[in-house]
């Protein structure tokens, strides 16, 4: 388990290199850190020379290792909107977006689970067949539709729910945490549902198709055969083996949420990481944007090497192969 | 005194989408306590359907459409659903035919063990994984107290079919019915497996319905068998009356099939033709197209099992004939026209 482990992490730090890499080659084409640092009313050869201070004509190579010997250090670069170092300006947003992720990740799993399952089980049950047909609208329907729909009906009309922004919050050394006030979950209840609606069907037949698969292997045959009591079959013995690609698939659905969070996050005005992001975006703050995708690349291999340990975990075989 | 199982005029139908197909047609035997009975065929004879729908557990589309299966008296598909599973794994067992497939691939081998014990019985858990450690040893697995705490993937094919065998005696059953237990295992350790589930039938006195195409594993182990045949029963009485002087075509030309007997060199025998499948199953006798000796009244009428000397066969032919066939007849008939050169090797492993 531990070779897996340290393996797994050699892979993480592999991953990291190339995200950074593609990074810091997008500050270096696009982006022009004087404008950060001193802005736009300075003559050419203050310019020119502070180019040369900043050792940006140094070769291309020398600069990457720079910028990744920074990044180690934590600096990610400044902000030229903030005037602030980037990564602070992340860390400021990033509960609000990590909180959004963590409720969604939440009500996939509770939602999921128990309707993958049941309509694995009886397939021909009303709930079941209304669940498949429904789930393939569910899937080709935009998230800002979606958002915009759940706005109009439940803040709107019904008046029983906030449209935009995070609400009450409160602050627990530095993290703004909107999990701890009624308000702040009001306020989380439209946004995480709407993201969590593109990927619901996706995980509830995925979770359907496994089960039924499984159903039909020689080993639950034989756990019939063994007279074991269906609850024992259906929620151990072939529930654990639709757990590992679920798990697999979860941590990879869980990084391309980051994704989803930039429409959400504007929709319902949710000032995180994606609301930042689009914000970087419109002001060509590009060492702002290089720092998010680092950071959006960070968080996306630690949440799937995460899930791979966890994996290793439920599946004996990976333990072996990393005892090996 | 009931008989231990007692298989009365069964009928399995599968119920598609364009119809029905009869998988199994009237069959049935008896069983008496601590004897083994080989059920053989071809692929597809209907012998798995027959294992399945003695513990009902057809697969879906599937059902018991008519006849009864006794068991210790007791009609098996009439019974509920908790009373039935009371008897699966615990007074009738079953052995699959893969072992790498039939243990659940993210359980221990222990807990496999202690979940059959535990469904069945009210027992502690540490009582019942001290069931699971003698049993293991009877399946002689070696160090077993470490076995039991390991996955299925560490274990060796042989060795994953000990375990499905000690699973199988877990719960003391009365019946155990094993579906092709060796076909899946390598040549040499297929006889030690074989040779351990006969031993251990005998010793605990448990029934044995042993599904196979291999009438030489059948012949060492059985006292009674079945030939079947496109889901019906053709031949059945004492093993060595039936291995020794088949008398229904199916069966004696099964038996000129195996490669034991032939002379070193010569060419395989083979029955002509393939069994029908169940959405063409030919009227009259089911076996007339590939059958030498077939006359008129085989192609109308279908044959029932009537006695002839100390066994049963459902053959219009040997009934009319009041006794045997020339098997000589057979073999000139079935004769194929070029002899083929085997090479020495291939003479060696059919001798094996």
């Amino acid at each position: 388990m531990f070779a897996f482990i340290v393996r797994r992490i050699g892979q993480a730090v592999l991953v990291m290199l190339v995200i950074s890499l593609v990074g810091f080659s997008i500050k270096n084409r696009i982006g022009d850190p004087v404008r950060d640092v001193v802005g736009e009313r300075v003559t050419p050869a203050e310019r020119a020379a502070l180019r040369q201070k900043l050792g940006l004509n140094d070769p291309f190579l020398v600069q990457y290792v720079r910028f990744v010997e920074n990044a180690l250090k934590g600096d990610l670069g400044l902000s030229f909107f903030y005037k602030k170092p980037a990564l602070k300006v992340i860390i400021s947003k990033a509960p609000a977006t990590l909180e959004l992720v963590f409720v969604t990740a939440l009500i996939l799993i509770v939602v999921s689970l128990p309707i993958g399952v049941f309509t694995a089980i009886r397939p021909r049950n009303w709930f079941s067949r209304f669940t498949m047909a429904f789930s393939t609208l569910g899937v080709s329907i935009p998230v800002f539709l979606t958002a915009i729909l759940l706005i109009y009906v439940f803040a709107v009309t019904l008046n029983w729910l906030p449209s935009y922004g995070r609400g009450l919050t409160v602050d627990i050394g530095g993290w703004q945490s909107g999990l701890l006030t009624l308000d702040g979950l009001k306020h989380l209840i439209l946004p995480s549902i709407s993201l969590a609606s593109i990927m619901l069907p996706l995980f509830i037949r995925l979770i359907r198709a496994e089960m039924m698969e499984i159903l039909e292997t020689e080993y639950i045959k034989f756990a019939w055969a063994k007279g074991l009591r269906r609850s024992r079959i259906w929620f151990l013995h072939a529930f654990k083996n639709t757990l590992l690609p679920v798990i697999t698939v979860f941590g990879v659905q869980i990084g391309i949420m980051f994704a989803f969070t930039i429409l959400t996050e504007t929709v319902f005005q949710w000032q995180g990481m994606g609301f930042m992001f689009l914000e970087a975006v419109e002001r060509s703050d590009t060492s702002l944007l290089v720092a998010y995708l680092v950071v959006v690349g960070v968080i996306f291999v630690v949440v799937n090497t995460l899930v791979d340990i966890i994996y290793g975990l439920v599946n004996p075989t990976v333990r072996v192969a990393g005892r090996k | 005194m009931h008989h231990l199982l007692e298989v009365q005029d069964l009928e399995v139908k599968f119920a598609l989408r364009f119809g029905e197909l009869t998988a199994i047609n009237g069959v049935g035997f008896t069983l008496e306590r601590g004897e083994r009975m080989g059920l053989v065929g071809e692929s597809g004879a209907g012998k798995s359907v027959t294992g399945f729908a003695i513990i009902n557990l057809i697969s879906k589309p599937g059902y018991i459409s008519r006849g009864r299966v006794l068991f210790e008296g007791r009609a098996l598909n009439q019974l509920s659903h908790e009373a039935m599973r009371d008897i699966r794994g615990n007074r009738i067992s079953m052995i699959f035919q893969d072992p790498m497939m039939t243990l659940n691939p993210v359980l221990t081998v222990g807990t496999q063990m202690v979940e059959t014990l535990l469904a069945h019985r009210r027992i502690s858990r540490q009582a019942a994984a001290k069931i699971a450690l003698d049993k293991l040893r009877m399946v002689q697995i070696p160090s077993p107290e470490k076995r039991l705490t390991q996955y299925p993937h560490e274990f060796s094919g042989g060795m994953r079919q000990r375990i499905v065998i000690a699973i199988a005696l877990v719960t003391d059953p009365a019946l155990i019915i094993a579906d092709e237990p060796t076909t899946a295992l390598d040549v040499t350790i297929q006889a030690e497996i074989m040779e351990l589930l006969l031993e251990l039938c005998q010793a605990q006195k448990t029934g044995l319905v042993l599904i196979t195409h291999d009438l030489a594993v059948v012949s060492q182990v059985t006292e009674k068998l079945a030939v079947m045949y496109a889901g019906s029963i053709v031949e059945k009485g004492a093993t060595d009356v039936i291995v020794n002087d088949p008398a229904h075509p199916y069966t004696q030309g099964l038996i000129r099939a195996l490669p034991g007997i032939i002379t070193p060199g010569s060419r395989l025998h083979q029955i002509p033709g393939v069994m029908p499948s169940l959405t063409s199953i030919p009227p009259g006798c089911p076996f007339h197209p590939r059958c030498p000796f077939c006359a008129a009244v085989c192609r109308t009428t279908p044959p029932h099992l009537a006695p002839v000397d100390s066994r049963q066969v459902a053959c219009h032919m040997v009934a009319t004939q009041n006794g045997r066939l020339e098997p000589t007849g057979i073999v000139e008939t079935w004769q194929p026209d070029t002899r083929m050169t085997a090479t020495g090797k291939a003479v060696e492993t059919h001798g094996r």
